[in-house]
């Protein structure tokens, strides 16, 4: 019998996960929040949903067929249909249509493409727009928009919809404009402590059972604690994602955010209220855990991990942006090369640093 | 004794889908039909070729030695039927190449005829070295696939005063189940085999180690143990490589054996259970190790089964008699699917190393769609031995082979792990290949440009040297003639 | 005023140095650069030419000076043209370097008369005979430069390539496919 093939090693047989079907089962995990979000905030959320992974697919398909290949077979692997859901799901649901499209252009051609494509980027593309539109467009990126959910009387119709995210941010069609938005909980803590309120004050009508559902104003899919952690613990539990991310960036978080509520309650949050919003969950589990940017071994995962949480905590208790996930990540995004250099798993046989071991003493 | 309370952490590897149930059931086949001819390679083992010491046109004998061993590690070959040596020359090898190898072509005669060759009855009353000599005279390698020579393994575990012999049961590849029928049938014969490995080694005690999937294996070793207390049988987790040696060591002993040391340097000897037995053969009863337990496997197989052959065997009469179907064959596979290496053709001989042979479909294997890396870092955390193929990868991807050899190629076991796991598809394990293939070419390109500017060097000093003495000697020429000339002078004005 | 003094100032600091790097230039020259003895050593000094130098040592001359590419010689192939790429800092185009072809003479026994001109000129000696008697070439240190070819009266001397063995084979390696680069 004769097979003519090349000489071929092993391993001949394969583990059943290919790439597009880990980035498939990446988007299971975050339909659930995505389809409550979809429903929280209404026509005007679906509509900038489908613009915005609609055009990171063409923006994908042009780089492509700029390079002179065939872009179909790229497109299956579902990286920029993945890229575009997840940007469109840190933004604020009533964002006008040109915030999804630029967005996406950003996340595709700038935080993808121009470092080579697929595996190749430096940072979270996703974040990476996220950041640049939250820098220049601060108005069209803070105005976050009541829960309004479809069907409700009092939800805006299809019509009113479409006037929503093809005017910008022009909702005089509306009853009573100023009804539809307000500012997300840390948004909100934030310009009451600049007016020297403290939390008791502040937190009179908070309620961490709806935030934990996720019956709140903020972006697009990030409201669900629920539902996002539970995509997560699916995503670990399918070995898709390692827990080390996520458990060194929340228990981070929740360290510091408890040594600082135990020492002043009234200026610093409690932990629960910071695991409980914005966009905690999302961060924790679909976005720092991105592979390509995120270190290769266990324990660089946890440092990185836990240097996303520092800088969250940071970045939410004393920056100037209190929704400033997005920025701590490009940060830790800017270290992994440096992580990958310094972490590296010991070789069987070597010390640390590469030398062989000395023969024990029997 | 740590190593035994506190189990220490398995590092990488992986579950692979075991496939061992279409052979591991039923018991191993012992009358596979004596080929008509049989192919003996002169190598079948770690170390220098064995030297024939037969002629075309002999007869000879089952048992009978055909070559003897060459040097230092090496080791004889017998005759694995009784016949006629049809031919020694180059035929083609059990090797994904293919390429050709000397062998001995034996035409059996049917009667399968035994030399006349006595057993020991009392064989702890032999001295250890006397164990090791005839476990070399009977030519057992390693048979877990290393086919290191045992006799030398024996020695050195002496030599070096380890102190734990380590069987080998995990067979931790998918599809082959050869050790574990071994284990179930043979349990005895096999323990018998580790006693006299013990003596032969001067060691006190054995570990059996049989991963949990193999249950029945294990109660058989257990049972066939209990009479002996320095012997024990233990149970280790199912997860891909565990039978690589120094995985096993330190799940065992809780040592880890330094880069570029034997495993007996830190007082332990591993062998495999296949190994053990042949041992038993051939002191209690005198055999040379002539036939193997081969797994036949995989899904374009009619008949998968465990079956003992005679060394030699083609591949090809054996998949005749397994009911291989030729057209689902997308994939002949010499070994386990992990580590095991493809072949070209059936038309290559089974070795001592031949623990399995598998026929794999297209849907069984790997898919070879190749997609960029998306460094998920899933063969930094299955890489049993601590290295990051997706860096190592890249290197020789863009042949920066010096580069991948810092950060570790030469630690690689070639388990496989990383290619198994990889979403991507991207061959890693080839890679590896490639690049170790390309590192040691590289150093006989230098070696050999090191001697051809010695060789120059030397030639050059040469011809000047012959010219010097030329000069010399013309000069010499030159001085005679004028102090002739002088005398002559000199003659002239006295006269 | 303060515009005039940060123009003074650092004007004055950027001649300040530019003078120090032009003395440093002058008094710490190194005479005979290294490189070169490297790069000699590196090339596989059997000054056959086909570089179009008349040896190995002009040609890393040559490449020291930057006036040859580092895919100067064909008998090295890529693998030389990568270290000298990588010594001397330079990019390199590998899609014209082709690799050499490993060929070992071979003396044909029916036809050699015995003439002993190949082994005067094998530069390494990897001819062996006697006068009227069959010349046979020792495989491991032919080097391939023909030279013994080129004298040979009878055409006895041939070109082969080496052939693959077990012991030099070598796995291949593994194509990329277009899919694969991103």
């Amino acid at each position: 019998m004769m097979i003519h093939s090349k000489p071929s090693s092993g391993a001949h047989v394969g583990a059943n996960k290919s790439v597009s079907r880990i980035m498939w089962e990446v988007m299971l995990a975050l339909s659930p929040a995505t389809v409550f979000g979809l429903w929280c905030f209404g026509w005007p959320a679906l509509f900038l949903f489908i613009i915005t992974v609609a055009s990171a697919v063409l923006f994908e398909a042009f780089c492509i067929r700029l390079k002179g290949r065939a872009a179909k077979p790229v497109l299956m692997d579902g990286s920029a249909v993945l890229t575009g859901w997840l940007l469109a799901m840190t933004l604020p649901p009533w964002a006008p249509w040109w915030i999804g499209v630029v967005g996406s252009g950003l996340a595709i051609i700038l935080g993808k493409q121009v470092y080579g494509g697929l595996g190749q980027n430096l940072f979270n593309p996703a974040m990476l727009a996220r950041v640049a539109l939250l820098i220049s467009f601060p108005i069209e990126m803070t105005t976050w928009a009541n829960v309004s959910p479809l069907f409700f009387s009092a939800s805006p119709g299809f019509a009113e919809s479409w006037h929503i995210t093809f005017s910008g941010l022009d909702f005089s069609g509306l009853d009573k404009p100023d009804a539809y938005t307000g500012a997300t909980t840390l948004g909100y803590i934030k310009t009451e402590f600049s007016q020297n309120h403290v939390l008791t004050d502040i937190l009179n009508d908070y309620s961490s059972v709806l935030n934990f559902i996720g019956w709140t104003r903020g972006s697009l899919g990030e409201t669900s604690t629920l539902l996002l952690a539970l995509g997560g613990v699916w995503l670990i539990r399918q070995k898709i994602i390692q827990w080390q991310i996520p458990v060194a960036l929340l228990l981070t978080v929740t360290i510091l955010a408890s040594v600082f509520h135990l020492l002043d309650s009234e200026h610093y949050v409690s932990p629960f209220l910071h695991l409980n919003s914005g966009a905690m969950m999302c961060v924790a589990f679909f976005i720092a855990t991105d592979y390509v940017t995120s270190p290769n071994t266990a324990t660089g995962q946890l440092v990185f991990g836990a240097g996303c949480g520092l800088l969250i905590f940071v970045i939410r208790t004393w920056g100037a942006y209190p929704e400033g996930a997005g920025f701590a990540v490009l940060l830790m995004n800017s270290a992994t090369p440096l992580i990958d250099h310094y972490i590296r798993p010991r070789i069987y046989g070597r010390d640390r640093k590469g030398k062989p071991l000395e023969i024990p003493k029997l | 004794m740590l190593g035994f309370f506190s189990k220490p952490r398995i590092r990488g590897g992986v579950h692979a889908e075991e496939h061992k149930m279409l052979t591991a059931s039923q018991a191993i086949v012992n009358n596979f039909p004596l080929p008509k001819k049989l192919y003996i390679p002169l190598q079948q083992h770690v170390g220098k070729p064995a030297e024939p010491l037969i002629r075309v046109g002999d007869e000879v004998l089952k048992g009978q030695l055909l070559a003897y061993s060459q040097g230092m590690i090496s080791a004889p070959v017998h005759a694995p039927s009784s016949g006629i040596i049809l031919d020694v020359n180059d035929y083609p090898a059990p090797h994904p190449s293919a390429l050709p190898i000397r062998m001995i072509v034996l035409e059996t005669d049917g009667k399968d005829e035994w030399i006349n060759a006595p057993g020991i009855d009392d064989p702890f009353r032999l001295s250890p070295e006397d164990i090791s000599l005839r476990v070399g005279a009977a030519g057992i390698v390693g048979l877990g696939g290393a086919t290191f020579p045992t006799a030398v393994k024996l020695n050195m575990g002496r030599e070096n005063r380890i102190d734990t012999l380590i069987i080998n049961g995990a067979e931790c590849e998918p599809y082959l189940s050869c050790d574990d029928r071994q284990m179930q049938e043979r349990s005895e014969q096999i323990i018998d085999g580790v006693r006299l490995m013990l003596h032969g080694m001067e060691a006190d005690h054995a570990v059996v180690a049989i991963e949990d999937n193999k249950p029945q294996a294990y109660l058989a070793m257990q049972a066939a143990a209990k009479p002996y207390p320095q012997i024990k049988v233990i149970q280790i987790p199912t997860r891909y490589p565990m039978g690589w040696d120094r995985q096993l060591i330190r799940y065992v002993t809780g040592r880890e054996v330094p880069v570029g040391c034997r495993s007996s340097e830190v007082g332990v000897t591993i062998h495999n259970v296949g190994t053990a037995y042949a041992t038993h053969k051939a002191i209690r009863q005198g055999r040379p190790l002539v036939s193997r337990v081969i797994t036949v496997s995989g899904g374009a197989v009619g008949r998968p089964m465990n079956v003992e052959v005679p060394l030699g065997t083609l591949i090809s009469e054996l998949f005749d008699f397994c009911q291989v179907n030729a057209e689902q064959t997308a994939r002949i596979v010499m070994g386990g699917p992990m580590m095991g290496d493809s072949l070209p053709h059936t038309g290559v001989p089974t070795v001592k190393a031949t623990s399995g042979i598998l026929a794999l479909t297209a849907a069984e294997l790997k898919s070879t769609d190749e997609q960029p890396c998306i460094r998920c870092a899933s063969c930094v955390s299955v890489c049993p031995a601590g290295l990051r193929p997706l860096d190592m990868a890249n290197n020789i991807r863009v042949n920066q082979l010096d580069a991948a050899v810092d950060i570790g190629l030469k630690d690689c076991i070639s388990c496989g792990c990383c290619s198994y796991i990889c979403p991507s598809n991207i061959p890693l394990v080839q890679y590896f290949k490639y690049a170790s293939g390309e590192v040691a070419a590289r150093q006989q390109a230098q070696h050999k440009s090191e001697q051809t500017k010695r060789l120059m060097d030397a030639r050059n000093a040469r011809l000047e040297r012959i010219a010097q003495q030329q000069r010399e000697e013309e000069q010499a020429r030159i001085a005679a003639k004028l102090e002739r000339e002088r005398l002559k002078a000199e003659q002239e004005a006295t006269v | 005023m303060y515009v005039f003094y940060a123009i003074v100032s650092l004007t004055g600091l950027g001649l300040l140095l530019g003078l120090l790097l032009g003395i440093a230039g002058k008094y710490l020259k190194v005479e005979s650069s290294p490189i070169v003895d490297e790069l000699e050593s590196m090339l596989p000094g059997s000054q056959c030419g086909q570089c179009g130098f008349p040896g190995c040592r002009p040609a890393a001359e040559a490449l020291a000076e930057g006036k040859a590419p580092a895919t100067i010689c064909p008998p090295g192939g890529s693998m030389l043209a990568e270290q000298i790429a990588a010594l001397l800092g330079l990019d390199l185009d590998l899609s014209e370097v082709k690799e050499p072809e490993l060929l070992v003479a071979r003396v044909s026994e029916a036809t050699c008369t015995g003439c002993t001109r190949c082994f005067k000129v094998c530069p390494t000696d990897a001819i062996v005979g006697a006068p009227k008697q069959i010349h046979a070439v020792v495989a491991d240190a032919c080097i391939g430069c023909k030279k013994c070819v080129d004298v040979c009266p009878t055409e006895c001397l041939q070109m082969h390539p080496i052939e693959v063995t077990l012991r030099n084979w070598r796995w291949n390696k593994p194509t990329v496919t277009s899919n694969a680069l991103c």
